[in-house]
């Protein structure tokens, strides 16, 4: 089991050269829990899962890791315990599939240390957990969108951190393969207790994987808890602007959303 | 199971790391080979143990001139200057993820070659001025061309067409002062239009060779820095790497061998923007190439410089060797862009 951590965002300001994109967000992120960010398109739920993610400086506030502030800690041993999956990472021309796995190992190389036998073994478990084992020695271009995707989150996990965050790590997947994705993700947590924090475009998908919901509107933290709790038809017409039904999944039991159009508009639920 | 999918895992790197380990061998037996091969040939062909003789310091009547002061400063000028065009064209590709961003296509060289053309025809200088000279220009260079191309969010195809024109001004300054200066001064600075190993002499190469081994050591040790950097900003970012820190680095790393090769031998064609991919062809892609792609530059400099001087019935410089093997390079990669949809 991973160790736990408190993560911890406070009046957090954060955006890009002359634009605020987040204002004035505080959080914990709940350790070995799946946290979702939610909330409509250009309400910042990327940029504060970057911000979180060190890749983006925030305007102010603090972020801090068991009360160091991130900024302070050194890059390496900090990869050693957050990682990051972009929406669309760069492939590199031929490489194979096992090497790019493995260059997830980085932050647990020294600068004249070699390969080592846990490398080989971490690579072998990220690829077995997401199931692309059979593909080690394919070059990476000649996998499918779908394959491909699981080899990205191998990558992050042989980086073996406590923490994952994942932006949007179902888009441009058939449904078939957003559920298989985000049940390896799910089988990640459980056990191995990673820490999972994503942003999810689907609002179904994440109530039902999440644990934990953050919604988010216009850059504010409007809402956050357990899925049954924050996903009501209220809260989706304040954030998405959707007048919506908010059933239970018959699969799951989480809130699903009905939504509402102008066409169907009067049958009752 | 799980042993016998890291075994598999393990198998499938042990080979790639042989092949590594064999063309990078390869690469450097052939580099050995053509230093022996600058050596031995030339007008006359002298025995090999009286060019032995000849290096180890015994004075003998014809073979000590040739060897010590013709062919051995050639041989080392070609040797690192070929070694430094490849590593930082290959880094400087890697960075950007674009064979097209080598400091060739970027202007930096046309910086370095202006530079040391201007210090020499000029100013009248020469050695350690034209050296920092043309380092201070070809830094200035990269940062005109990064403030230019910078807009609102960094584009590598952007960089690449300032650096292009970049490159047409700073080409059209070169010919400009060759066209103005001396009569006498012109054989010595029209090597800075085609790059030569013609004339190099043993004083001139210190700053190149220092160079040479104080920062490519330091860019073969980063070179998994340099992987990490292809996978882009973000994931670099979270994989642990200061990209900004490491970026400079290997920035101001290449763009001083690039102006002390450039002041040395002026710019030879294409090799910055050949060795790398040739590299990655021969090696593979999974291991760090630093190291053959500064081979290769070594080979294909040597190797130019001996078919210009002995395959024709003239004398050509190398850099007009080098260019003809380049060029067509060049049309093909552009054409295979294209179609990709990547210019």
């Amino acid at each position: 089991m991973k160790p736990t951590h408190l993560f911890q965002a406070e009046q957090l300001v954060a955006g890009y050269e002359n634009k605020t994109v987040i204002q004035d967000v505080s959080l914990v992120i709940p350790s070995h829990k799946i946290s979702v960010i939610i909330g409509a398109n250009g309400c910042g739920k990327s940029t504060l899962l970057k911000t979180l993610a060190r890749l983006i400086k925030p305007t102010s506030g603090t972020i801090t890791l068991d009360g160091k502030p991130l900024g302070k800690l050194p890059s390496k041993p900090l990869a050693r315990v957050i990682g990051m999956l972009p929406q669309s990472p760069i492939v590199p021309e031929g490489i194979s599939v096992a090497d790019l796995v493995g260059r997830g190992r980085f932050p647990h190389q020294s600068l004249f240390g070699g390969w080592t036998k846990k490398d080989n073994e971490a690579v072998a478990e990220a690829m077995r957990i997401m199931d692309i084992t059979e593909f080690a020695n394919h070059p990476i271009d000649e996998l499918s969108g779908g394959q491909r995707q699981r080899v990205w989150i191998a990558m992050a996990l042989a980086q073996e951190t406590d923490i994952l965050f994942l932006d949007e790590p179902t888009t441009f997947l058939d449904i078939t393969y957003q559920v298989e994705i985000l049940d390896l993700l799910t089988d990640l947590n459980r056990k191995h207790g990673t820490t999972i924090v994503m942003v999810l475009h689907d609002i179904n998908l994440s109530a039902r994987y999440a644990d934990h919901i953050f919604a988010l509107h216009q850059g504010k933290l409007v809402a956050e808890g357990e899925p049954s709790e924050v996903i009501t038809s209220t809260l989706v017409k304040d954030i998405f602007g959707l007048d919506c039904t908010v059933i239970e999944d018959p699969i799951s039991g989480s809130p699903l959303v009905v939504p509402r159009g102008r066409y169907h508009v009067n049958q009752e639920v | 199971m799980n042993n016998q999918s890291i075994q598999f895992i393990v198998t499938g790197r042990r080979q790639r790391r042989r092949r590594w380990i064999l063309v990078t061998g390869i690469l450097a037996i052939l580099a050995v080979g053509l230093c022996c091969a600058m050596l031995l040939l030339g007008n006359t062909i002298y025995p090999v143990k009286d060019v032995i003789r000849a290096l180890t310091g015994e004075q003998l009547k014809g073979v000590s001139f040739a060897v010590n002061t013709i062919r051995l400063p050639r041989m080392l000028a070609g040797l690192f200057a070929g070694f430094a065009f490849g590593v930082a064209g290959y880094t400087f590709q890697t960075m950007l993820r674009n064979p097209l961003a080598n400091p060739n296509v970027l202007g930096i060289t046309s910086g370095s070659s202006a530079a040391a053309v201007f210090c020499i025809i000029i100013l009248h200088t020469s050695g350690a001025v034209v050296s920092v000279a043309s380092v201070i220009a070809g830094l200035a260079t990269v940062i005109v061309i990064y403030l230019l191309s910078r807009g609102t969010s960094f584009s590598i195809g952007r960089l690449i067409l300032v650096g292009i024109g970049m490159q047409a001004m700073l080409d059209a300054l070169i010919s400009y002062l060759l066209l103005v200066s001396a009569e006498q001064d012109v054989p010595a600075a029209i090597r800075w239009l085609s790059g030569s190993l013609n004339g190099s002499q043993m004083h001139q190469l210190p700053p190149l060779v220092i160079t040479v081994l104080v920062l490519a050591p330091v860019v073969i040790l980063l070179g998994r820095h340099l992987d990490i950097l292809e996978l882009g900003e973000q994931s670099a970012s979270s994989l642990g790497v200061a990209t900004d820190k490491t970026r400079i680095v290997f920035i101001l790393g290449s763009v001083f061998m690039i102006a002390m090769a450039t002041a040395t031998t002026g710019p030879i064609a294409f090799v910055s923007f050949l060795s790398g991919p040739i590299a990655k062809r021969l090696a593979g892609v999974g291991f760090s190439n630093v190291i053959p792609a500064g081979l290769v530059g070594v080979n294909l400099v040597l190797a130019a410089d001996l078919i210009g001087q002995f395959a024709f019935e003239y004398r050509f410089p190398v850099g007009i060797i080098t260019g003809l093997l380049g060029a067509p390079y060049l049309i093909f990669l552009l054409i295979q862009m294209n179609r990709k949809g990547e210019l």
